[in-house]
């Protein structure tokens, strides 16, 4: 099922924690559900991210959907690797497809994430 | 034909579901958006061979004494023109010269015809051929039959270079030797039913119209060798990225009540010379003065989709809007469709699309985007 080992937000975005960062993505539940993606708009490093607050775009053939920060903090890595294959948040959601890394802000806002049971619940439910 | 919240389904939704597909809501029906994925399911079209359900397209046969007279009315190409077995292209108008709807003429015999009508519009067409019908001096409504027969009818696409072999093991009516915009009848999986080298992809292909179960039937036939890999089921999600590619006009996005033929760069498919045609005063008017508006290909520089509605900008004005936007897998990049200026139109300076209100250089380029055999 979803990785144990990621905190995940209500809208499909997944957090890893790494020492004082967060690298962030979408699930394989969201990458599922858009289809085939062809653009991702990512936000500058230096950027100050706020949780839940929108921080991005991804676009499948179909449609662009917002992407909203799991987590606050400033933007210390961009993963510009999705300029060129867009299509590794597909193939890869959870690694290759990462979008940005974030410098937490408040290491305790990662309770008002899912675990990976609270996350398959809610997609269950969603279903 | 169960109605759940209202949508339409054609005889083959439940073979849909059953291969996994996505649904989505289109023109009242609820259609298959994909199954493995729109990217790959454009490649195979290109690359070999897709399969369509193209049931929910509306199919109205004419016929009578009266046919002839009645469709140069309706519509503005030359039926005249059609020999036995020809299919044209050809648009409905209103009287102000805008586009009600973009159709396929098909002569079946000396008086008989088939209207393929998309599905958003069938019934719009289906009401407006009466009032069409009814202003004809004269005419009597004992020498037309007009009759829809959609929904007892399924009408499958197979489009790609390997369409022939893939459909011919399910066809009487010898392939390789139909030309392109022709049909016939044919005994297809052993029915009565229609084949025309037609369709809506810029590849080789068919579309075969038959009834219900035999439509059936041979969808489940042409979805075992899509099992094996050799072709590809394929949804309306790729249908709309291989239109844009081949540059053709998708109705509610080039065409609509408010854009006309010329517009849309469809003038040879206007005949306003045609004495009875509905909306000619308006056509030959614009004719004469050109249009006011261009449809122009775009490719945007980076991977951006313009949609539409999506703002066309030179030199900080706003110069005209896009009509289809997408991503195209042949080309790798994002392109799209969009009336502009005329003068933009011929000039083709650099100009930017304005998405998510931030401007994306991006230039303009002939249609079509993509041509098969030149690759």
């Amino acid at each position: 099922m979803v990785p144990k080992d990621l905190r995940y937000s209500k809208e499909h975005e997944w957090v890893k924690v790494e020492g004082e960062d967060a690298v962030v993505g979408i699930t394989d539940h969201a990458q599922e559900q858009l289809g085939d993606v062809v653009y991702v708009e990512l936000p500058a490093v230096g950027q100050q991210l706020e949780q839940f607050k929108p921080f991005g775009v991804v676009e499948s053939v179909k449609a662009a959907s917002d992407l909203f920060a799991p987590i606050s903090g400033e933007v210390v890595a961009v993963n510009t690797e999705l300029a060129k294959s867009p299509e590794k948040v597909n193939e890869e959601p959870y690694s290759e497809g990462w979008m940005v890394r974030v410098r937490m802000k408040e290491p305790s806002e990662l309770n008002n994430l899912l675990d990976a049971a609270g996350y398959e619940k809610l997609v269950a439910e969603e279903g | 034909m169960s109605e759940d919240s209202g949508l339409k389904r054609t005889p083959l939704y439940d073979l849909h579901l059953a291969a996994g597909a996505k649904m989505v809501e289109f023109g009242g029906w609820e259609m298959p958006v994909q199954y493995s994925g729109i990217i790959a399911e454009h490649r195979k079209v290109r690359e070999a061979v897709g399969i369509f359900d193209l049931s929910h397209m509306g199919r109205v046969y004419v016929s009578g004494r009266n046919a002839l007279r009645f469709l140069q009315a309706l519509a503005t190409n030359d039926v005249e023109k059609l020999a036995l077995g020809q299919v044209q292209y050809s648009l409905i108008c209103n009287r102000e010269g805008g586009v009600r709807d973009d159709i396929l003429v098909y002569r079946l015999g000396d008086s008989d015809y088939l209207l393929v009508v998309n599905a958003s519009n069938r019934l719009k067409v289906l009401g407006w051929m009466e009032e069409v019908l009814g202003g004809l001096a004269g005419a009597g409504k004992a020498e037309l039959s007009i009759r829809d027969r959609t929904l007892e009818t399924v009408m499958v696409g197979v489009q790609g270079p390997s369409s022939v072999s893939l459909l011919q093991p399910y066809v009487e009516l010898p392939l390789e030797g139909l030309r392109y915009y022709h049909g016939a009848p044919s005994r297809v999986v052993g029915a009565e039913g229609y084949v025309s080298r037609t369709g809506y992809t810029g590849e080789d292909g068919f579309e075969a119209i038959l009834p219900a179960e035999a439509g059936r039937q041979l969808w489940q036939q042409l979805a075992q060798v899509a099992s094996t890999g050799a072709a590809a089921l394929a949804g309306l999600g790729c249908r709309d990225t291989l239109r844009l590619e081949a540059g053709m006009p998708l109705y509610g996005h080039e065409l609509e009540e408010s854009i006309n033929p010329f517009e849309a760069g469809l003038g040879r498919y206007v005949h306003p010379e045609k004495p009875e045609l509905v909306g000619r005063e308006a056509l030959l008017r614009i004719r004469t003065a050109g249009p006011k508006r261009q449809l122009v290909g775009l490719e945007v520089t980076d991977r951006a989709i313009a949609r539409q509605g999506t703002p066309v900008v030179v030199a900080g004005t706003e110069v005209g809007r896009v009509t289809s936007g997408s991503f195209s897998p042949t080309l790798d990049r994002s392109i799209a469709m969009a009336l502009v200026a005329p003068e933009v139109a011929a000039e083709r300076p650099p100009l930017e699309v304005a998405v998510r209100g931030a401007a994306h250089p991006a230039q303009i380029v002939g249609l079509p985007f993509y041509r098969r055999g030149r690759k």
